[in-house]
């Protein structure tokens, strides 16, 4: 195994256009499990925690560029919690304070799980990903960004450089079922914000992020529409009816929130 | 490969497999066996540091990520021969049993009382949530956790 170590953005893209099969690792909450169980050993690993460009976040005009490498600790704790509430959030229900200081939402879009804590509150929020190589830089909308369970549109050149999107400041919130209040992975998750319109997007109740709408007249019949979208599986967490039900009562409460 | 690391104020060098972890290296390449190896999956909090001031679990560090960098285990608490006052009231409070999840403690818990020195109850729970006591002696904890905020 190879550690490269680019200090960079530009030099990190060059690396990653020579070497497709390196791993990139930035908090390496979800990479180390993998090479501590010896599950994985790439030919090599792209360390991204010298690349200060893949760092924090900035304003574009009213859109918001979170880079790649911002922290859950980051967005729980800092400015972004009132700009991105439900973000936030769900950034608080991750891990444990020593995961949130080095899991990133970068982290989160590459390993593309159907768990993964920030896609509902990004989704709900229309956010694109940015993927960048020495061919260029372009966006992707997060619904097609993930492609299936731990799939997502990255090229082999390609890192993922950051999460545009233009906060909504509507009334959002997120929830998250498990069997305690940390270290869990969802047994389901739900993002709801009421602005113009009512929106709900899931996690672990479907391959991909599904985002699902509804005019605010329509809320009473909204939480029955979140759960007949989801396409929940029995596993070890749960089974597909309580997920199902679950989301009902979920989409309830959390419309309780929003709408009050 | 090779990294340097600062480890408690101290630079020391170590010869590192590439895919090892910042755990691992400390333990068994540098003489630091304070920070304690159960889960590696970043479950249990036992091997809980500093890296650059930031608490993290040092098995889901890779070594050659902490090159250059300053590392603080739990060795790096007590000052000639005194104990760290969160180590001390860990002592005081009867907050260990068989130990093994301690030394995480001691760093969540200072953590935790360098941001706050008189957090809640909810406070702690949240601040230790990510370290694990199969002797379920937490009540113990959280008195020490509470007797080291008193006397800071």
């Amino acid at each position: 195994m190879e550690i490269l170590t680019p200090r960079t953005l530009d030099e990190a893209l060059r690396i990653k256009s020579e070497r497709p099969g390196a791993w990139p690792i930035q908090g390496g909450t979800d990479v180390m499990v993998a090479l501590n169980f010896d599950r994985n050993r790439p030919e090599a690993m792209l360390n991204l925690n010298e690349v200060a460009a893949l760092r924090g976040w900035s304003r574009d005009n009213g859109a918001l560029r979170l880079g790649s490498g911002l922290t859950y600790a980051e967005i729980e704790h800092g400015e972004l919690r009132d700009v991105l509430p439900a973000l936030a959030e769900a950034s608080r229900t991750v891990g444990s304070p020593q995961i949130r200081n080095r899991g990133t939402i970068g982290g989160n879009l590459g390993t593309s799980s159907p768990a993964g804590d920030a896609l509902p509150p990004l989704l709900v929020e229309d956010a694109e990903v940015e993927c960048a190589s020495v061919r260029g830089t372009r966006r992707l909308p997060l619904g097609e960004f993930v492609t299936g369970v731990k799939r997502n549109a990255l090229e082999p050149d390609e890192l993922i450089t950051a999460v545009w999107l233009t906060p909504s400041e509507a009334p959002q919130t997120f929830m998250k079922v498990g069997p305690r209040n940390a270290m869990v992975i969802a047994v389901v998750s739900l993002a709801v914000s009421a602005g113009e319109e009512l929106r709900a997007s899931f996690g672990s109740a479907s391959p991909r992020p599904v985002l699902v709408t509804a005019p605010r007249e329509e809320a009473d019949a909204f939480p029955a529409r979140v759960a007949a979208a989801a396409a929940p599986i029995d596993d070890v967490r749960g089974s597909e009816a309580y997920r199902r039900h679950a989301l009902r009562v979920l989409t309830h409460r959390a419309l309780e929130r929003v709408l009050a | 490969m090779r990294i340097v690391l600062r480890v408690n104020g101290e630079e020391h060098e170590a010869d590192c497999w590439e895919g090892e972890s910042l755990l691992f290296a400390l333990r068994e390449k540098l003489g630091f066996p304070g920070s304690k190896n159960a889960c590696e999956q970043g479950e249990c909090g036992s091997c809980s540091v500093l890296l650059d001031g930031t608490l993290v679990c040092a098995c889901l560090v890779l070594a050659a990520q902490a090159d250059g960098h300053d590392v603080t285990t739990v060795e790096g608490f007590a000052r000639g021969g005194e104990l760290h006052p969160v180590q001390q009231a860990f002592v005081d409070a009867g907050a260990v049993q068989c130990g093994f999840c301690t030394p995480g403690l001691v760093v969540a818990a200072a953590d935790l009382l360098q941001r706050s020195t008189s957090p809640s109850d909810d406070e702690i729970r949240e601040a230790l949530s990510g370290n694990l006591c199969r002797c379920t002696g937490y009540a113990k904890i959280f008195d020490a956790v509470r007797l080291a905020g008193g006397r800071a």
